[in-house]
């Protein structure tokens, strides 16, 4: 058969089961005494326009910022994604590919299956640069490819000219004949000399 | 008064006709009393345009909200300096700022040409007349700036906020001024092959308005990249945007010309190549501002698409095929007066600097081009940026860095290897030694190497013939060292100017090197949180934030977000960047109630920089975190910024040195074009 309770038992009791409460509080207060203080808010938060997401080690990952230099925002602006996100922070079009891209390297993909990945969604027109294929090739090879061939077609005009020219210098100096050596000599160290 | 700025333009519609129907009559009938009316008619127009634009200017003061273009592009709370600058700030407005400036170039060529050249005045009036025509029609028919609404609003919706800023004040006029000169010397051009004096005359009554115009649009250009860089806050400059290639293109062929002209004035040869390039360049002026106005091109700068891209389109198609026909029936005049004689002469070297600039031009213009081109050619578009445009044209703007140290210092005519050894030895071992010096300190970018190298080999051929002149008058004059300089420079402006604009060029070249060793970094900070960023010159910065601040300022509510900044330890100073937020007012009451301001544009960025000769500190507040002070920022370390606006100064000071009045012109005897040089020996041998 069990003992009635003691005064002194009951009393312990009694204590105990008031200061639970008491220590729980005060633990809390700790707790929540060693957490961060909230950054204080803005006056006016609208004036800075949309609200932005913490930034992570992918915003500063050189590898996304490659991808995304080479990847253009569709919102119209005619930068790429990296630009655009960190300079139009009013565009949403930007921080939504960007995550799209940090969710393809999240699941392993590569970079030029990224880059297929984006073409897929919104044609060859996303990439920042055409690729170096086909008709595209064009683009890149017609420029340099004028420039040598024009270069090329006067270089060979310099050669054909030099006889020209040699004919030319030839009927100078004929009529220059009556010039002492000195003289021509002197004339020669002044036209090469001749600046401007 | 916008009725009478209403009035000027259709009386200018009707002066225009008729001063370009005069002009060109007149020339060819040589019927005096035509010439001169054509003459007034360009005075006339130059007030007329001056009316016009006081119409406007009056309405955008007084925010006579009933018209149109002033409700657009202003507001009750502009401040002044940028209601002015909204009158070149939309569309139409920008046309009539076209017209005004065209009128006063064309009035100064009438009234400052040399009497000698009068021959070709009429002929230049009619140009000019017929370019003013076609603004002037353009804006009447298609984008009028005196339309009015049929209901006045309390306000206007103000300029847009990029635009507001000291950059965008000076920057479009200088771009337009640019263009806008172009149109004489391409009329000199007209006025040559149609009156067939084809001699070097037209070269000479236009050698100061090319370089004008180049200048122009030189400062122009550079403005823009301030612009670009101070306001937009990508922490770039140049970002190969179809308008910002659209001013590089005559740019371009601008410089092609002033470099060949001078083989025509010199050799007499080029001629044709001379005809086409001043063509050229007028021609892509019209170009940008078809790719500017047309929408046909997306991009970041263009105005609201509109109907007058496809006047514009028409008459660039029209000024092609007019030209082209006037040269093709003026060919057999435009033949050589001597060969180049040698590939290493500096005919040779002029011709090779016009075809890479040339070259440039024809890669930017279809790079600017090959989206419509593949739209046409495969359905769909392709986009042209930044990588294809560095890929393709930074080995032909080295190239280019390398004529510019060669062009000027080898012989005419063909060089000998005597000369070539005088001349280049000592920058190309410079060149050499600055190349081996970097790649030993741990630059490992080729181009960078190559740059930092051809510059100095550049630099170091401009700086040898500034001390081989000045040794040459202090020996010849006894003239000291300061006092030769001087001299030396002030009688041969063209040639010392020039050498110069050079030196601008090649600060310039140097400044774009460090592009390739920008250092990004973006960050969330709470007040008293701190980043770290390394530059490429070895310092370690940290940015501290402080917080952010948040107030009213003139059309603007203004948060400024606060950074502590040290560089390797050491405090150096606190810098803010912003976000504003421009509101217009729903009622006409000033000081507008807090209840009555409506947001009117999306917050627009401040960025903080701070600059030296190293590297510029680029901050950049995108916003906070949730409607905290935690602020999340942008931090750029971008090398060599400065060098740019320092190379556009030089630069300026070159062009001015160049057209500072004074140079005595030699005269251009009859026939002393064809090098010139048998007639001179057989003088001095006579003599």
């Amino acid at each position: 058969m069990r003992e009635p309770l003691s005064r002194r038992q009951a009393l312990r009791w009694m204590g105990l089961g008031a200061a639970a409460p008491l220590v729980a509080l005060s633990r809390r207060a700790l707790a929540q005494g060693t957490q961060e203080p909230e950054a204080p808010g803005l006056y006016d938060p609208f004036r800075v326009g949309r609200p932005q997401n913490r930034i992570t080690d992918y915003e500063n990952d050189p590898f996304i910022v490659g991808l995304e230099s080479r990847i253009r925002c569709v919102c119209g602006c005619n930068l790429d994604v990296y630009t655009c996100r960190t300079t139009d922070f009013t565009c949403t079009t930007s921080p939504a590919m960007h995550r799209e891209v940090v969710q393809l390297v999240e699941n392993g993909k590569t970079a030029q299956e990224i880059l297929d990945t984006f073409i897929a969604e919104h044609g060859e027109m996303v990439l920042m640069a055409p690729k170096k294929e086909g008709f595209n090739l064009l683009a890149y090879f017609l420029p340099g490819t004028a420039v040598v061939t024009v270069g090329g077609v006067l270089l060979w005009f310099l050669w054909k000219g030099r006889e020209r020219a040699a004919a030319v210098r030839a009927s100078e100096r004929a009529d220059l004949s009556g010039l002492s050596p000195e003289d021509r000599k002197r004339l020669e160290a002044e036209l090469e000399n001749l600046e401007s | 008064m916008t009725i009478l700025g209403q009035l000027a333009l259709w009386i200018a519609l009707l002066v225009s006709a008729w001063g370009t129907f005069v002009g060109f009559y007149g020339g060819m009938t040589r019927r005096h009393e035509l010439i001169a009316s054509a003459r007034r008619a360009t005075y006339v127009l130059c007030g007329l345009a001056m009316v016009a634009s006081a119409g406007l200017l009056v309405a955008i003061l007084k925010h006579d909200f009933n018209v149109a273009y002033v409700a657009s592009y202003t507001s009750r709370d502009l401040p002044t300096v940028y209601l002015l600058s909204a009158f070149y700030g939309g569309q139409s407005g920008s046309m009539l700022f076209w017209v005004l400036v065209l009128s006063i170039f064309a009035a100064l060529a009438q009234w400052l040409t040399a009497r000698k050249y009068e021959h070709l005045l009429p002929y230049v009036a009619g140009v000019t007349s017929a370019v003013t025509l076609f603004f002037v029609a353009t804006m009447l028919f298609s984008a009028n700036p005196f339309a009015r609404l049929p209901f006045t609003p309390a306000d206007g919706q103000g300029l847009n906020p990029q635009l507001q800023n000291p950059g965008m004040v000076v920057h479009p006029p200088m771009l337009y001024l640019g263009y806008i000169s172009i149109t004489i010397p391409f009329a000199f051009a007209v006025a040559a092959l149609m009156s067939r004096r084809l001699d070097t005359g037209w070269l000479h009554a236009i050698r100061k308005w090319t370089i004008v115009s180049w200048l122009f649009l030189s400062i122009g250009i550079t403005l823009g990249m301030w612009w670009a860089y101070v306001e937009l806050g990508w922490g770039g400059y140049w970002a190969w945007d179809p308008v910002e290639n659209a001013s590089f293109l005559p740019w371009l062929t601008m410089t092609a010309f002033l470099h060949s002209v001078m083989i025509q004035e010199k050799r007499g040869m080029l001629k044709k190549w001379n005809m086409v390039l001043i063509s050229l360049s007028f021609f892509l002026s019209i170009f940008g501002t078809f790719i500017t106005r047309s929408g046909v091109i997306s991009s970041v700068h263009s105005f609201a698409q509109s109907s007058v891209g496809y006047y514009f389109l028409g008459g660039l198609i029209a000024l092609v095929l007019g030209m082209a026909w006037l040269l093709y029936t003026r060919l057999p005049m435009l033949q050589s007066e001597s060969h180049l004689e040698s590939m290493v002469s500096r005919e040779a070297s002029f011709l090779f600097n016009n075809l890479i600039l040339v070259g440039i031009a024809f890669s930017v213009l279809w790079g600017t081009i090959f989206p419509v081109i593949s739209e046409i050619v495969r359905g769909h578009q392709v986009t042209v940026g930044p990588p294809f445009f560095n890929q393709v044209n930074i080995p032909l703007g080295l190239a280019l860095l390398a004529l510019t140290g060669i062009g000027p210092l080898i012989a005419w005519r063909k060089a000998s290897v005597g000369n070539l050894r005088r001349q280049f030895a000592v920058p190309v071992v410079l060149g050499g030694v600055a190349a081996a010096v970097i790649t030993a300190l741990g630059m490992g970018n080729f181009y960078a190497i190559l740059t930092i190298s051809l510059a100095v080999f550049v630099t170091a051929t401009i700086v040898q013939e500034f001390v081989r002149g000045v040794g040459a008058r202090h020996r010849l004059h006894g003239e000291n060292p300061v006092q030769a300089f001087v001299r030396l420079v002030g009688r041969n402006r063209r040639r010392y100017g020039g050498y110069v604009v050079h030196l601008g060029i090649v600060t310039y070249f140097v400044a774009f090197t460090g592009q390739a060793f920008k250092v990004d970094r973006e960050a969330s900070l709470k007040p008293g949180e701190s980043v770290e960023v390394q530059s490429p010159w070895g310092h370690t910065y940290t940015f501290t934030h402080l917080g952010v601040s948040q107030y009213d300022q003139l059309n603007r509510l203004v948060s400024a977000a606060s950074v502590e900044v040290d560089k390797d330890g050491k405090r150096i100073g606190v810098m803010s960047s912003e976000k504003r937020q421009h509101f217009t007012c729903a009622v006409p009451t000033r000081p507008c109630p807090d209840q009555m301001r409506q947001k009117s544009f999306e917050p627009s960025t401040e960025a903080g920089i701070r600059s030296n000769l190293q590297e510029d500190i680029y901050i950049v507040y995108a916003g906070s975190v949730e409607g905290t002070e935690e602020a999340v920022y942008r931090f750029t370390i971008n090398p060599l910024v400065w060098w740019l606006w320092y190379g556009g100064f030089v630069l300026v000071v070159g062009g001015v040195i160049t057209l500072w009045p004074g140079t005595t012109v030699r005269a251009t005897r009859q026939g002393d074009t064809q090098g010139g040089y048998a007639a001179q020996i057989v003088e001095s041998k006579g003599a």
